[in-house]
């Protein structure tokens, strides 16, 4: 029993902070799928972790606000951003809207860099150190279980009705824009909570962490995974966030490579797996 | 108007409840326009839609349907990549309310509910004869079969008025016959029905009435004997000249 629990201590020594990342990541995919069950192309979700990260991070350090409060007040401020600006953009499809909040997500990233309360270009430090591997799966576990519970109720139905048609859904009585601004909605406010956690994780944040590559990332853990079910995000952040040190562990020095092999993979499972690494277990669509 | 076109102009008539009224006319006459505008999806320039007295030209699409207006497209439009049984499910939006709170929460309510949405749509596939294709996603059917589900999608919401935007375009004649009982069947049960269609043998035997358009404009309307030996509907159909002779 002590040796087990050697072993275990000693990866997490090694790993501890990898699968934290994990964690994260995890909950940042899961963002982007909400917003992508509405059939809605957003690359805003990294900004939005963004503004999470840097409302906990500013309520933590100047009001010494509890690490619940900041958290909760991370989310609130994500999603109140994500409704306001979800009303204007949603009007867009496909491309444009992905453009529009891209251009969203540079504002986010050159207003962090300018402002005082951000802290600049040096970013906002030292953020004390609150978020612990069990409080980012708890909230993945809770998050994950929301959203396939989601994808249930009338809420979820909307979504996956406008995914696959949306001048359909309107005649089907279904509010469309609503529905679309609370998918963004729930988006941003789950990426904002991911933000927030990040933030408490690693003592600092910086403009450029939540620019246009985070966005994309984000993207690609949903490409990977598979956008149809819930755990598809997950498993696509999981086995991209791993890689390195996956590569690491078989003695590929992972710095250069990282990036191609992230292109190689997602490459293979757009050719030959389109609805994500997901469709391997499950033959059912939908 | 679609930049400066005007596709319809100084249109009035009425659909009485329980009523199969056939809009017909040449192609660009106006009649999807027309459909358009009456469930919500364009807005008339001037002029108003009423419905059970209320003014409805002003309310975007979603609310139109909240009062009971359903309707089909001339292009199709299904959720492709979900089953047949799944469509039909979707199109329930109005009437299954889903709350999300028991459904976190595991009620076992909520199981009742869906037991009781899934016979709702089994009963709306039977109708358009598709039960048997429950478990097939949208995009593997034929077209007739995806035309038949597209109006049990319609028909699942309970509309009191269905707009059909040409039922029975490229069906074989076996499938006309049976969307016109099937047609004949929602009329009798109560269902006022105003549907576009260019199948002249099928517009003139099942409706009670007929509108004819032609450059946005009526030329009548009237019932199927009387609009079919109109001087002005066979000029529209067939040209100058064909009336005369």
């Amino acid at each position: 029993m002590t040796e087990l629990h050697n072993t275990f201590s000693h990866f997490f020594a090694v790993y501890g902070s990898l699968v934290d990342f994990i964690g994260i990541n995890s909950l940042l995919a899961l963002s982007l799928y909400v917003t992508l069950s509405a059939g809605q192309l957003s690359l805003g979700n990294a900004a939005f972790a963004g503004i999470g990260g840097y409302t906990a991070g500013i309520l933590t350090l100047n009001l010494n606000a509890p690490y619940i409060a900041a958290l909760g007040a991370a989310a609130a401020v994500s999603g109140l951003t994500g409704m306001i600006l979800g009303f204007p953009v949603l009007r867009l499809r496909g491309i444009f809207l992905a453009m529009a909040t891209l251009a969203f997500g540079e504002v986010v990233r050159i207003a962090a860099i300018n402002l005082q309360i951000t802290g600049g270009a040096e970013g906002l430090t030292p953020i004390p150190n609150k978020t612990q591997t069990w409080m980012i799966f708890l909230a993945l576990i809770l998050f994950s279980y929301f959203v396939a519970v989601l994808r249930t109720s009338r809420i979820g139905w909307s979504f996956a009705s406008i995914r696959e048609d949306e001048t359909a859904a309107a005649a089907m009585g279904i509010n469309t824009t609503f529905y679309k601004t609370l998918a963004f909605t729930i988006g941003a406010m789950i990426a904002g909570l991911a933000g927030a956690m990040n933030a408490h994780l690693n003592y600092i944040i910086t403009p450029g962490e939540f620019g246009f590559s985070a966005a994309v990332q984000i993207l690609i853990f949903n490409i990977v995974g598979g956008t149809r079910v819930w755990y598809g995000p997950i498993l696509g952040a999981t086995l991209l966030t791993a890689l390195p040190e996956i590569l690491r562990g078989i003695g590929v020095s992972a710095g250069p490579i990282r990036m191609g092999m992230n292109g190689i993979i997602l490459l293979l499972v757009i050719l030959f797996l389109p609805n994500g690494l997901v469709s391997l277990f499950s033959c059912r669509k939908g | 108007m679609f930049g400066g076109l005007c596709a319809l102009n100084d249109v009035s008539f009425c659909v009485e409840t329980g009523e199969i009224h056939g809009l017909i006319g040449p192609n660009g006459a106006g009649k999807t326009t027309l459909l358009n505008i009456l469930s919500g999806f364009n807005r008339p320039t001037a002029g108003r839609v009423c419905y059970n007295g209320r003014d409805i030209h002003t309310l975007p699409a979603y609310r139109v349907a909240s009062l009971g207006i359903a309707r089909t497209f001339q292009n199709i439009r299904l959720f492709p990549t979900m089953t047949c049984m799944e469509n039909v499910i979707a199109g329930q939006h109005l009437n299954s309310p889903r709350p999300l709170l028991p459904r976190l929460l595991q009620l076992p309510s909520t199981r009742d509910r869906e037991k009781e949405y899934r016979g709702k749509a089994l009963a709306a596939l039977a109708r358009v004869e598709l039960e048997d294709r429950a478990d097939v996603p949208a995009q593997s059917l034929s077209y007739g079969e995806r035309r038949r589900l597209e109006i049990a999608r319609a028909l699942v919401a309970g509309p009191q008025l269905l707009l059909l935007d040409e039922p029975v375009a490229g069906m074989r004649q076996n499938g006309v016959v049976r969307m016109a009982e099937l047609i004949r069947i929602l009329a009798r049960e109560g269902m006022t029905i105003l549907l576009v269609e260019h199948n002249m043998s099928f517009v003139m035997e099942l409706c009670t009435l007929i509108t004819v358009l032609n450059f946005g404009q009526i030329i009548t309307t009237g019932a199927p004997g009387d609009v079919r030996l109109h001087p002005q509907v066979i000029e529209a159909y067939l040209g100058v000249g064909a009336a005369r002779a």
